[in-house]
């Protein structure tokens, strides 16, 4: 019998299937992972340091390109973490919209991975489905913020501004008709509630449409059921939160059980597996699209009959309107103040967490009393789920590695910052 | 559970007693200080102990003190030291050129903590345990991989970040920072800038390293005030929402 020796395997950083920047080492026995050796940091940018040497509301926008595809939740978290310094009230109708669109993000992400996910195991139509509806989400943040992706929407003491009455239009062009611009256009004739709604009620539908095409699949289901099983136990050792540690069955979201914002008036449930491999957490993440679902329902219900402030009028905080900034010289003091200094937050340290569409996402904030922080450290959730690879992919194939990447849900803005 | 923070803390008191320098709640969160070299003992008794559970480490991160509390434009009264002033002169990370050296405002011993964060699924708590490295020049923690695995990546991080050394951690790597980088870039002595610069160089046919050519620059100087003394409804203690 021949021997066979054990060889070392690259597999990326320039790799499709390897999220962005991911260089995995990998020593192989055959086809069989002995050893998972991720590299990390080829997208470090420095993020908490850059923010050491800017005021407060300039790093809010960095916070977008952390998780680049859940872009408004990693916002929630810093801004959470800044009002709870200040100790400053935001206006209940800030709360709602903040909710609505954490949600908004949470589907935004969800799809992201089912998409990609199921492209890797093999399933391609999963991949055009799931940005046909991200287009639309897409859309909401386009309406509220002018981008559609890095937003800069939420801010100390509320939201930047209400939501919009008009929804924007496809225009006529060389290359889309006037009967596909009006087709497009059709759902866009109300507000942004109106187009919300709309979505809000398709969108179950569509999931149906991802769950016939996945759950039963045999192929489907042959390439992720008994594939990175983690137990509870291990969970926790691991550093797991959000949907991998539900997989393993543990019944924990912090929209429930520290709840923030106004999570603890909205109904949904917590989706929880119970053998923790790929095959449940994909169950689980699909559950809590729908949850999301339900959740931002109600959020437009309310949001239609409660008009109010975005954001609060403590002008120490957040900017006096441009019309008070005209007419008013306290308003045109704040102001100036506001966007030459910033304002400053009390001596102290906080940690805020949030329920992030991949986990836990935690800011962890030291002031000393300065317009700028003292020290940023983001608890990014996809750098506790990487640094299990190695567990998690030992003894499987190394068609498995692909699967397992996809199921923790990596993006490498968060894990690199 | 009414006043659970306050709870806890009165738990640990008892429970750890003087293994614990420091204990304190502020802005509703529970923080305690630990020697270095009893680390271990109270982490481990942390984890196994069933009144506190804290089966997870959520976070770890290290911290630099050395510049706590300094400002690069100081003045009570803004005619005297104009704003122009503060942006033109020169103590802080944001603006360091090659070979100066900052003065460190730490006392000795307590420049460089790593800061835990732990939380309990048990009892829904979360605790913040900081350390601080005995030797300013050769800070040393010992590891907690043994208690809690997720420390592994979470002390390499903090390892490259800020040259804090985990004794007994199986593979102290760097991680973020790239292969064969110099220096502990989050240091408040590090250059904001960074000192080296990277691009190909055709003649030589590969990648090269040469000194930045940007110049460091503050754009809005730091300052301390008491501004948030506006702000009326300040964060009452003790109310109990996680």
């Amino acid at each position: 019998m021949p021997e066979i020796k054990n060889y070392t395997l690259n597999f990326g950083p320039q790799h499709p299937a390897a999220h962005g920047v991911l260089r995995l080492v990998l020593e192989m026995d055959g086809e069989v992972i002995e050893r998972a050796d991720p590299h990390v940091g080829l997208l470090h940018r420095a993020t908490e340091k850059l923010a050491e040497t800017k005021p407060y509301n300039q790093t809010i926008g960095y916070m977008d390109r952390l998780d680049y595809v859940s872009m408004m939740c990693n916002e929630h978290g810093y801004v959470l973490a800044i009002e709870k310094l200040l100790g400053v009230e935001i206006p209940e109708r800030a709360r709602y919209i903040r909710v609505m669109f954490d949600e908004i993000t949470r589907i935004l992400n969800h799809l992201m991975w089912i998409g990609t996910h199921a492209l890797d195991v093999g399933a391609m139509t999963m991949f055009l489905y799931a940005f046909r509806e991200r287009e639309d989400l897409m859309d909401m943040y386009e309406a509220v913020s002018g981008a559609r992706m890095h937003a800069t929407y939420y801010r100390p003491g509320g939201v930047a501004r209400d939501l919009p009455d008009a929804m924007p239009q496809y225009l006529e062009s060389r290359w889309r008709s006037k009967k596909e611009a009006d087709r497009l256009n059709e759902n866009r004739q109300g507000s942004l509630l109106d187009f919300a709604e709309d979505f809000v009620r398709r969108f179950p539908g569509y999931i149906d449409e991802y769950e016939t095409l996945l759950t039963d699949n045999r192929i489907w289901k042959q390439r992720t059921v008994g594939i990175g099983v983690v137990s509870e136990e291990r969970a926790y050792q691991l550093g797991f939160t959000g949907p991998m540690l539900r997989g393993s069955g543990v019944e924990w979201d912090l929209r429930k059980k520290q709840p923030y914002e106004v999570y603890d008036r909205m109904d949904f449930d917590i989706p929880v597996g119970t053998n923790g491999d790929c095959y449940d957490r994909y169950l689980v993440r699909i559950e809590e699209m729908r949850q999301s679902n339900h959740i931002i329902r109600q959020c437009i219900d309310w949001l239609r009959t409660n008009p109010g402030l975005v954001l609060t009028d403590n002008h120490k905080v957040a900017p006096p309107r441009r019309e008070e900034l005209k007419a008013d010289m306290e308003g045109l003091i704040h102001h100036f103040k506001l966007f030459t200094e910033g304002y400053t937050l009390p001596q102290g340290e906080v940690y805020t967490a949030i329920e992030h569409p991949k986990g836990e996402f935690g800011i962890y904030l030291v002031s000393d009393g300065a317009n700028k922080p003292y020290r940023v450290k983001i608890r990014a959730p996809g750098f506790a789920h990487l640094s299990s690879m190695n567990e998690m992919a030992q003894g499987h194939m190394l068609a498995d590695v692909v699967a397992i990447i996809g199921t923790q849900d990596i993006v490498f803005g968060e894990i690199d910052r | 559970m009414p006043n659970s923070k306050q709870q806890l803390a009165d738990a640990l008191r008892s429970a750890l007693g003087e293994k614990i320098n420091a204990i304190s709640v502020e802005f509703k969160e529970v923080t305690i200080e630990v020697e270095a070299e009893r680390l271990l003992e109270v982490a481990t008794e942390l984890r196994d102990d069933p009144q506190f559970q804290f089966q997870q480490l959520v976070d770890l991160c290290g911290v630099d003190y050395s510049q706590f509390g300094t400002t690069e434009w100081q003045t009570d009264d803004a005619s005297r030291a104009g704003f122009s002033r503060g942006v033109a002169r020169a103590a802080s990370s944001g603006r360091l050129q090659f070979g100066d050296e900052l003065e460190s405002l730490a006392v000795r011993g307590r420049r460089f903590a790593a800061v835990y964060h732990l939380i309990s699924y048990a009892h829904n708590r979360r605790l913040r345990m900081r350390v601080y490295a005995p030797d300013d020049d050769f800070p040393v923690v010992s590891t907690v991989t043994d208690i809690w695995v997720s420390a592994n990546w979470y002390e390499r991080e903090a390892f490259d970040l800020y040259g804090i050394l985990f004794s007994g951690h199986p593979d102290l790597r760097r991680i973020l920072t790239d292969y064969g980088f110099v220096g502990h870039p989050f240091r408040k002595d590090f250059p904001m800038v960074g000192n080296v610069e990277m691009r190909y160089d055709p003649e030589r046919a590969r990648v090269v390293y040469e000194p930045v050519s940007i110049e460091p620059r503050v754009l809005v100087p730091k300052v301390r005030r008491e501004d948030h003394r506006y702000l009326a409804d300040t964060p009452e203690e003790g109310q109990d929402d996680a």
